[in-house]
Parts: structure tokens; C-alpha cells; sequence
């Protein structure tokens, strides 16, 4: 209970002096996980969207396997990156190693299959709805697709929060493709996993007190961006 | 006119990108860098030859597969067998002797095992495998572990268990799971002195010259792979083994007791 | 002026689901001009024959013809399903819509969907969140996004039947200017009052078959079919 104690005067005392270090591992972790949550959106939305009103062979399959995708362990995709972004890999000419480049690339792939699969989800059963009007009208594919990503946007922000939450809040693979180093790499969760193998729980647990803070900060700015409490619309 | 000057300009932006931010991949154990060593060593560096040194701390063994992978410029590690096993296989170019300390053993100060009473580091290992005292070991193939092995070896124990828990972490992952379980811990001196966490440990037992502790800086081969920044390395060697260096390592202490031996000679 | 895609002819056409017979063998000639509406009792297969000839049903035999280009039959046709679909916007936005899917900019849009809601009462409507109205605002809403392009053939499946008498009222209006000024319509109804008030021609369906078909005046006064007969009677029928 000390350490817990502790940990939030800690993290109350840093963030009230902007103490730079934590100033500069919080803009990386914004970075890179909003730009993950960025790309990520821009894939897996049109993807959900696309696969709940196109009907195909394979089209159950595909989504089991997506929606199995939202389980891909993180460390186990942060090792695949590693080894295809190592010098000695295929891709390793890209020097792209050790940089935020790679971790948004690792976080990316993470987090796609979660936000293309609740994306998929709430289109599905908009679909289901507009699907005899948007015919009756003549809507091409590419105008149903928009006017159901429009009209679901509330959803599909609610999976890309989604996707943000788990990339923030993620460890495991920017630790290896990244490298947690100081000034370059070094982001909230790895800075914690650092200060916890040091012993030192009480910066640990600052740390984490300013992540908690951090993901509630940007989830209600973006509710409030979007005014979605407006009046009974919720 | 105008021509002229832009040129000037970017000639001086030029001169001054090119002159000081150099950057370079220095993969070190956990056991280094939780010693809190680098914290001195790096500002300096940077301010003496202009190369920040971009450290990636992990176990002995994920520092070895990284610059042989070419993913880092050059590697320094405590784990000499391993070193010279690396070193043959053409990873890397030499291994150039920095600076040692000593492994100690730790262990809940009630000292169930009787450790401290022990008349050599073997024999130590030996009460503790004999009383079945809970020992953490870094099972992580890092210079700690394989130093802890030995030990075993000495003993002629081959641990196994209840008693005996392979956390394979690195040195404070795994002293967290000792104080945790007021257990037996092999690990440098360094990060234990430097450990915020010590809880009921204590060091019980050190000075044997079986616990010498040697850390070694080998430079990635730019034969095998031709994008390290060879010439920047050599540079940094250059600096680890001069006596601004050995100042500074000679005169890190934790807790007023100084940490490390500087060992360099000259090449 | 592109041509008519009227008359549109039915030739045997039948609609199976899961092995059960909702519709036909139905062959019939929906000719231009004036209000069709097609009566039968409950599970006959009204709605069936609407969205059949409206083309958003796939039919199991047989052909359905309209004239001119594939491209331009749909494009002159509107549906107004029995439980209007609102889409999750304004409701200016929504009587919109079918203009934007034209091409047409935002602003002329919505300027052309504020004069047809106007037209159909729902001028003080234009911002409300369309999923919020009442059944007889939604039904208004889909008839005036249905009108909005002008469709030379008009389908309604039961447009009135939650509504009240004024709002029925309001609608019966609307369909009948529609009509006056050139609209085809084909709707489907329980009220046996709006059939005989605004239909020209009675098609009555019954168990998936086209069993009646007949001018109003000819039907309501003497209607040929057993069926048709014993409905207007008010007899439930077998």
C-alpha cells in the first residue's frame, strides 16, 4: 500500500513539474501509439466496413481468422518483426531497427485485427439495416461502403479507441524491435518494465499512474471532440 | 547574393550535423547497466567525441545474437567463454578488457543456509543445495548465469528442484524474485549495491577469486557486416581504455564503496 | 428525354425459399399511368410481388422485364418499405441522400430536400436525428426521399398501416399529387377504405398467386374471384 501511495505523489510531482524525462518518454508514446491507432484505422476500418457487405467464398473464414487475430500474443509479433527487420533479415536494409518506425509497424499489426473486427461488427448490423434501402437506391459499392462507415462513425471510433487503448498500453513488442533506448526508444511501458527490474517500484508505479492518466486523457478528449454525450444520442 | 548566402548556409548546417551527432548501437548486459555506471559513463562520451551512445540493455546471450545479427555496432558483455566462442565464429574483430568487479552471493539476511560461514564460493553453493534453500538463478545464458553454473559445477550439484527457480530474466527481474521469495541470488556487486528493492536480502558472501567478474568490449566485424560504424567504435574503444575513463569508473561508488576495478591495457 | 421503362412484363415468375412456394406462377403487364393497389389478405405475398417487381428480390423462375437499359430501370424506380428505414443522420440530410448518390453538391441537395420535406409537413423537422421521429413522420420522410428524384414508378408496401387518420390523410394527399402528376405508383394495402380511394386498378393476391385483377370500379362492385369476393366481405379466408 506504501509503494501505491508512494507511486502516486511520485507521478503527481512529475507531471506537476513537467520533469522532462517524463515529458519525453509521454510525447513518444503518444507518437507512436496514436500513429499506430492512425494506420491501423485506415486499414482495418474500410476492412471491416468491406468485408460486412461483400459476400464471397471464403468470406466466414476470413472472419473467424480475423477475429482470431485480435489474440496475436504482442511479444510473439514483436519477435517476427525483429527477426524481419534485423539486419541479418529481409527487410533489414531499411535500417529501420531500434526506431519508433518499427514499433509503430509492430503496434500496427497488433492492433488491425481488433479494430477491423469490432469496426466489422457494428457495420454488419448496420448493414442489415440499410441493406434494402441502399439497393432500392441504387447505391454503388463504393457509396454504400461510405455512407455506412458515415453513418457508423461512432462505432468505428469506439474500435479504434479500442485499438489505441491496447497499442499504449503494450509492452512486449516495442521492447524487442525497439529496444527501449534512453532518448530514442524509451516510451511509458518500457520505461515501467525498466524501473521495475530496477527495484525501483515507486517510480514504476508513478509511471504507470501517468500511462492510466494519459489513455483516460485522450479517451475523453476524443468523446469530447466528438460530442458524443450530446443530449440523448449516446 | 542571395545565392551565396543560402549556400553558406546549408554548408554550415551541413558542417554542424555531420560534426556531433553521431550515433551508435552499443548492446550491454543487464548486469551493466543496472549498475548505474552508464549514467556516468555516456554524458561524457558524448561531450568528449561528439558519438551518442545509444545503449540497448539486455542478457548476455541477446547481446552476442545481436551483434552477430549486425543489429548493433559492438557489444560489451562479462561472459568470456562466451565472448571467445563469438569471437571465432568471426562476429566480431577482438575483445578488449574494460573493467571488472565481483559476483557476490545474496541471501535473506536470517541466512538459513549458513553462507556466510562457508570458507569458499563453491562451498557456499554447496550449503545452499544442501539445505535446499530457495536460489534464484538468471537461467537466461547471461555472463551471471554462466558464473553461477560454474559455481554448480565446483560443487559438482546439478541443481534442480523446487528449491532451485530459473527466473530467466534479467539481474533485476531476477533480484525482485529473490527478495520476494527470501531467496539465494548470485549477481554482480554492482547491481546489487545499485538495487532499490533489497527488502530482508543482504550480501552474504564474497571475495572468492572463482566470483571475478570480467566485462569486455568486443566491436561487431565490419567484414561481415560493412554498415557498422566501425570507425566510431573504434573511437568509443579508444575512449573506454584511456584514463578520463578510468577516472570516472574508478570513481563511481554506490553506498561510498567503489564498484569496479578498471583493467584496461593498452593495445 | 430518355424513354419510359414502363410497361413492365411478368412471365412465370415464381420465388422459392427454403424449399416453400412464396410466389407465383405470377405473369402479368403493369402498364403505364395511374394508382395500382394490391390487396390480399396476410402471408399472401403482397410485399413479395412489390419487392419482386421491384427487382430487390431474387426470383426462382422465370423473368421480369422492364424497358430500356439495366441501368436506368432502378434509377426510376423508388420503394417505400413497410417499416421505413431511417438512416442514422438528419432528416434533411436523409430526404437528401438519393440526390447525393446522383452526384449532386451538398448545398443544391439539401436546398431540394428541404422543399420536399416542406411538402410533405415535415419543414420543422429539417435537424431532428431521423431514427427519433414518430411512425408517421418516418413514413412521410421515406415517401418524400422517394419522390425526391422524380421516379416514373412508385412502390409503397402498406404506408399507412401504423399510422393515424391524419397522417394517413396527409399521405393519401401526397400520393394522389404524385399520381396527378405522372408518378406510377403500386402499393400494397389492408385498408379496403384507401383502396377504394385511391386505386385506378385492384391486383389481389392470394397464397403467392395473382388471383384477381380488375379496374376499381369493377372490382369493388363485382369482383370475379371466389377470394376476392369473400375478402371485401370481411370473411376470413381459408
Amino acid at each position: 500500500m506504501n509503494d501505491i501511495l508512494d507511486g502516486l505523489w511520485q507521478a503527481a510531482r512529475l507531471v506537476a513539474m513537467l520533469d522532462s524525462d517524463l515529458v519525453e518518454i509521454t510525447a513518444l508514446s503518444l507518437r507512436v501509439s496514436l500513429g499506430a491507432t492512425l494506420f491501423a484505422a485506415l486499414i482495418g476500418l474500410p476492412l471491416g466496413a468491406w468485408l460486412a457487405v461483400n459476400r464471397f467464398a471464403l468470406r466466414r473464414l476470413v472472419i473467424a481468422v480475423l477475429n482470431a487475430l485480435m489474440g496475436l500474443p504482442p511479444v510473439a509479433v514483436g519477435l517476427i518483426v525483429y527477426v524481419l527487420f534485423s539486419r541479418s533479415g529481409p527487410l533489414g536494409v531499411l535500417g529501420l531497427l531500434f526506431t519508433p518506425t518499427v514499433m509503430v509497424i509492430a503496434q500496427v499489426i497488433i492492433i488491425t485485427p481488433i479494430i477491423a473486427s469490432i469496426a466489422h461488427q457494428a457495420i454488419r448490423e448496420l448493414w442489415a439495416d440499410y441493406h434494402d434501402l441502399l439497393i432500392s437506391l441504387n447505391a454503388s459499392r463504393g457509396q454504400r461502403i461510405r455512407a455506412l462507415l458515415w453513418d457508423g462513425r461512432r462505432a468505428l471510433l469506439t474500435a479504434s479507441l479500442a485499438g489505441f487503448g491496447r497499442a499504449i498500453g503494450e509492452v512486449g513488442a516495442i521492447m524487442i524491435v525497439g529496444g527501449n533506448i534512453d532518448h530514442a526508444t524509451r516510451v511509458l511501458t518500457t520505461a515501467i518494465a525498466l524501473e521495475t527490474g530496477k527495484g525501483e517500484f515507486g517510480m514504476a508505479l508513478a509511471l504507470g499512474f501517468v500511462l492510466i492518466g494519459l489513455a483516460v486523457a485522450v479517451n475523453l478528449t476524443v468523446h469530447r471532440l466528438s460530442r458524443t454525450e450530446r443530449g440523448s444520442r449516446w | 547574393m542571395r545565392l551565396l548566402a543560402l549556400a553558406f548556409a546549408a554548408a554550415t548546417l551541413f558542417a554542424a550535423a555531420s560534426a556531433g551527432a553521431e550515433t551508435l548501437n552499443l548492446a550491454v548486459t543487464t548486469s551493466f547497466a543496472n549498475s548505474g555506471l552508464a549514467e556516468r559513463l555516456l554524458p561524457q562520451i558524448e561531450a568528449d567525441t561528439g558519438i551518442t551512445v545509444q545503449l540497448l540493455v539486455v542478457g548476455t546471450g541477446q547481446a552476442l545474437a545481436l551483434g552477430a545479427a549486425g543489429d548493433v555496432d559492438a557489444v560489451l558483455v562479462h561472459a568470456r567463454a562466451a565472448e571467445e566462442v563469438w569471437l571465432a565464429a568471426g562476429h566480431g574483430t577482438h575483445r578488449r578488457e574494460i573493467m571488472y568487479n565481483d559476483f557476490v552471493v545474496i541471501g535473506p539476511a536470517a541466512d538459513p543456509a549458513g553462507v556466510k560461514a562457508a570458507l569458499n564460493a563453491a562451498a557456499a553453493f554447496g550449503a545452499i543445495a544442501a539445505a535446499q534453500a530457495p536460489f534464484v538463478s538468471r537461467g537466461d545464458d547471461s555472463g551471471t548465469h554462466k558464473a553461477e553454473l560454474a559455481l554448480w559445477q565446483a560443487v559438482g550439484v546439478a541443481p534442480a528442484g523446487a528449491w532451485y527457480r530459473a527466473v530467466g530474466q534479467g539481474m533485476g527481474a531476477a533480484l525482485n524474485a529473490a527478495a520476494a521469495m527470501d531467496a539465494y541470488v548470485l549477481a554482480d556487486r554492482a547491481s546489487w549495491l545499485n538495487f532499490g528493492n533489497k527488502r530482508d536480502l543482504a550480501l552474504l558472501f564474497s571475495g572468492d577469486p572463482a566470483l571475478f567478474n570480467q566485462y569486455a568490449f568486443l566491436p561487431v566485424n565490419p567484414a561481415r557486416h560493412p554498415h557498422v560504424k566501425a570507425a566510431a567504435v573504434a573511437r568509443l574503444e579508444s575512449w573506454l581504455t584511456a584514463d578520463r575513463a578510468r577516472a570516472l569508473i574508478e570513481g563511481y561508488v554506490i553506498d561510498g564503496q567503489p564498484v569496479f576495478v578498471f583493467n584496461a591495457r593498452p593495445m | 428525354m430518355v424513354g419510359s421503362i414502363l410497361p413492365a412484363v411478368l412471365h412465370g415468375v415464381e420465388l422459392r425459399r427454403g424449399g416453400r412456394r412464396i410466389l407465383g406462377p405470377v405473369s402479368l403487364t403493369l402498364a403505364a399511368g395511374g394508382v395500382t393497389v394490391v390487396m390480399g389478405p396476410n402471408g399472401a405475398g403482397k410485399t413479395s410481388l412489390l419487392r419482386v417487381l421491384h427487382g430487390i428480390e431474387r426470383i426462382t423462375a422465370g423473368s421480369v422485364v422492364w424497358q430500356g437499359a439495366q441501368a436506368q430501370v432502378r434509377a426510376r424506380q423508388a420503394f417505400v418499405f413497410q417499416a421505413p428505414i431511417m438512416m442514422r443522420r438528419s432528416v434533411l440530410d436523409c430526404i437528401a441522400y438519393p440526390l447525393r448518390l446522383d452526384g449532386m453538391r451538398r448545398a443544391p441537395a439539401r436546398a431540394r430536400a428541404a422543399e420536399a420535406a416542406a411538402r410533405v409537413g415535415l419543414g420543422g423537422l429539417l435537424g431532428q436525428h431521423a431514427p427519433f421521429l414518430s411512425g408517421g413522420e418516418k413514413q412521410k420522410l421515406a415517401l418524400a426521399r422517394a419522390l425526391i428524384r422524380a421516379p416514373e414508378v412508385l412502390f409503397l408496401d402498406e404506408p399507412c398501416a401504423n399510422l393515424d387518420g391524419r397522417a394517413t390523410r396527409d399521405i393519401e394527399a401526397i400520393l394522389l399529387a404524385a399520381r396527378d402528376q405522372g408518378t406510377r405508383i403500386v402499393m400494397s394495402t389492408h385498408d379496403l377504405g384507401q383502396a377504394r380511394r385511391l386505386a385506378d386498378d385492384v391486383l389481389f393476391v392470394y397464397e403467392g398467386r395473382v388471383v384477381d385483377a380488375a379496374p376499381r370500379a369493377a372490382f369493388f362492385a363485382a369482383a370475379q374471384s371466389p377470394q376476392a369476393q369473400a375478402y371485401l366481405k370481411g370473411d376470413l379466408l381459408p
